[in-house]
């Protein structure tokens, strides 16, 4: 019987890539409010997992549940941003291909709360790593608020003040009842809450 | 929750960055004129050959313009995470793949068909046709070219990140596209030759509607199987 | 039910292996004394045809070899499909088999088509409705085969070349159709189940013999083929090195 808060629950989840498999046998629940950390060695599935969660991909074998009334929102390893796009436009064309809120002061805000007011039309082009990451979380702050995040390595390429955003975005996040699956090789920062650690380095490969 | 508008975002951020990069927009544009040009220096000024031959030359340079274009559909999306976005959006990941598709398909379109489609009549007065056939020649070009959109969109999401996709590509697709070819070629020839084309319009029409119909599935499909 | 349940079992590699192993002998036998039936009667006694002279009995190679490149296509099409819907890794492979002998046949029958062509018409290659949609299908099966050659992932390649085989297969009678449009030199069907039949009885029976022979043939190569890819396949499995081990003991 189905838990209908049930946010998000595999089953004896199996990965593939290529010839090898990467785990079998992962099992993973998630609860409103929480903050699941996903650590593990290189290759040893972080990415693959969370883009099974997020529908890129079928696992290999068992089942993903999650609740239908909650957006997900992936953050991918790369930042989803075309060069002769200005910060706005990029920010916009994002937000409005997964129903979010488009509207310009709305993306002014969320451009705001990560530092890129000032590069609101300058072409990405233009921008830096740590800059681009933060346009491409910028579009956190436009998701709608019990949604299910899933990040892959959020704080790469990072400054200090670029962490903070992103810790504050994340606690408020949870805060609101929303939940927040990631990846990050570095150790998190955030104030609260504390969050759960799903080692991949655990989970069984055959 | 209604269904975020996945065609129109996508379109028009297409058409955006095509506005952006005049020049490369412009290229196959070129490559068609280099490429038509190219056959009376091969077979010879006179001009009841190149009269016959016309309809063939322009259709074939049309369609190798076409899929020469094509090949970048999806590859620089795929490299910057932007196709994984887009897959995403929206209810279904199947939708949001067909919506894709159609999109990528009427941003090439627009891009490149249309502007053929607009230009032929200059290389219809080169090739000495009749003001009659340049007519067939848009009418067909204007039917067909969209059928060359669809198809080359299949060919790049099935070899998307493959080593030497273009001329894979090529080699996929080219036999597809070969009753839009006939039909379409064929159409001018009957026109110039005084017989009626309606016949072959009307192939070439129910292969646009057939095309449109079912290609943005085995676009959605192949895109599946890449992004896996 | 039971029959199902069999048939499936056959779908593990290592039973299909071993199935196939068996069958392939017979086939080859059956390819052989059909095939040089079918030669003798065509060659020898089948009558001189009023028209074409002797020429014409190269149609006992032509035909068979055009509808085996024909049928092949649909059938590896139809493999590769349920290796993608089910996934049905043997389905898959068989897919793959196919493809190298269904493009065989289509080389062999836009071959003899040509020699067929050059006493009946006086030129090696006529642009007529069967032989260029003969040329286009060679082209269908070649980019199959490059596109499965190109993806290196073996998951990814066995789905994107289903997809491009249904593609095909779906298009095959458009591009017919098209090509007939275009061009109707070609002499019209000479065996048809309803129409009168232009042939004589003993050509009839010559081609049919030919036809049995090319499927045995075809059985036979591509149960060997797909055997090859099986062990290639599946060469970190335990039934493999133990086949690899009981062949090092002989």
């Amino acid at each position: 019987m189905t838990d209908a808060a049930v946010l998000l629950a595999a089953n004896d989840l199996a990965c593939r890539r290529g010839e090898r498999m990467l785990f079998r046998g992962l099992n993973l629940g998630l609860e409103p409010g929480q903050i699941m950390w996903l650590r593990g060695a290189n290759g040893r599935g972080k990415t693959s997992l969370l883009r099974l969660l997020a529908g890129l991909a079928s696992p290999a074998a068992g089942r993903i549940e999650r609740d239908p009334q909650r957006e997900r929102v992936y953050l991918g390893h790369a930042n989803a941003l075309k060069d002769d796009l200005t910060v706005t436009e990029s920010l916009r064309f994002l937000s409005r291909l997964h129903g979010f809120d488009t509207a310009p002061a709305a993306l002014a805000a969320a451009l705001q709360r990560f530092g890129l007011a000032s590069r609101r039309d300058a072409p990405v082009r233009t921008l830096s790593q740590g800059q681009r990451r933060r346009v491409a979380l910028a579009r956190l702050c436009l998701a709608p608020p019990r949604s299910l995040w899933l990040l892959d390595e959020p704080f790469d390429a990072l400054d200090v003040e670029g962490v903070a955003a992103l810790n504050l975005l994340l606690s408020e996040h949870a805060a609101r009842g929303g939940s927040v699956l990631l990846t990050s090789h570095l150790l998190l920062t955030l104030p609260s809450p504390t969050p759960i650690t799903l080692q991949l380095d655990e989970v069984a490969t055959a | 929750m209604t269904p975020p508008p996945v065609f129109s975002t996508v379109l028009g951020r297409d058409l955006r960055l095509a506005a952006r990069r005049r020049v490369d927009a412009l290229l196959p544009l070129a490559f068609f004129a280099v490429a038509v040009s190219l056959f009376p220096l091969g077979v010879g000024p006179e001009p009841n050959t190149l009269r016959q031959i016309s309809p063939g030359v322009l259709w074939v340079c049309a369609l190798l313009a076409a899929m020469l274009s094509v090949t970048q559909l999806y590859a620089t999306d795929q490299a910057d995470g932007s196709l994984e976005q887009m897959l995403l959006a929206g209810g279904s990941a199947f939708s949001a793949g067909i919506a894709v598709a159609l999109a990528k398909a009427v941003s090439h379109w627009l891009v490149t068909g249309l502007p053929l489609v607009l230009i032929a009549p200059l290389f219809g007065v080169m090739f000495d046709l009749s003001g009659r056939s340049i007519a067939a020649l848009c009418a067909s070009l204007a039917l067909g070219t969209p059928i060359l959109s669809l198809l080359g969109n299949v060919g790049a999401a099935l070899t998307l990140g493959v080593r030497n996709g273009s001329v894979l590509l090529i080699l996929l697709i080219v036999p597809l596209c070969i009753p839009a070819l006939i039909f379409g070629s064929g159409a001018i020839s009957a026109v110039e030759s005084g017989s009626s084309a309606r016949g072959h319009f009307s192939l070439l029409g129910a292969l646009f509607i057939a095309t449109g119909l079912l290609a943005p599935l085995a676009t959605a499909a192949a895109l599946r199987i890449a992004i896996e | 039910m039971a029959m199902t349940m069999r048939f499936f079992t056959y779908a593990s590699p290592p039973r299909f292996y071993a199935l196939a192993g068996a069958l392939i002998p017979w086939f080859w036998i059956a390819a052989l004394v059909l095939g040089a039936a079918g030669l003798w009667i065509g060659f020898f006694q089948a009558p001189t045809d009023a028209t074409q002279g002797d020429a014409y009995r190269i149609i006992f190679i032509h035909v068979p070899a055009a509808w085996m490149s024909m049928v092949l296509y649909l059938v590896m099409a139809f493999w590769a499909a349920i290796g993608w819907a089910f996934n049905a890794r043997l389905a898959s492979m068989v897919a793959r088999a196919l493809a190298p002998t269904g493009a065989m046949f289509t080389f062999c029958a836009l071959w003899s088509g040509a020699l067929w062509g050059k006493p009946t018409w006086g030129t090696w290659w006529v642009w007529d409705a069967r032989l260029t949609s003969e040329l286009i299908l060679l082209f269908l099966y070649l980019g199959y085969m490059a596109l499965v050659n190109a993806i290196d992932d073996t998951r990814r390649a066995d789905q994107a070349g289903a997809l491009l085989a249904v593609v095909g297969a779906v298009n095959v009678p458009i591009i017919y159709f098209s090509v007939k449009w275009w061009n109707t030199l070609h002499q019209g069907a000479t065996i048809s189940a309803t129409a009168a039949p232009k042939m004589a009885h003993t050509m009839l029976t010559a081609m049919l013999l030919m036809t049995l022979a090319f499927w045995a043939y075809a059985f036979a190569v591509v149960f060997m083929r797909t055997r090859a890819i099986v062990v290639e396949r599946e060469q970190q499995t335990e039934w493999v090195g133990e086949l690899v081990r009981a062949q090092g003991a002989q």
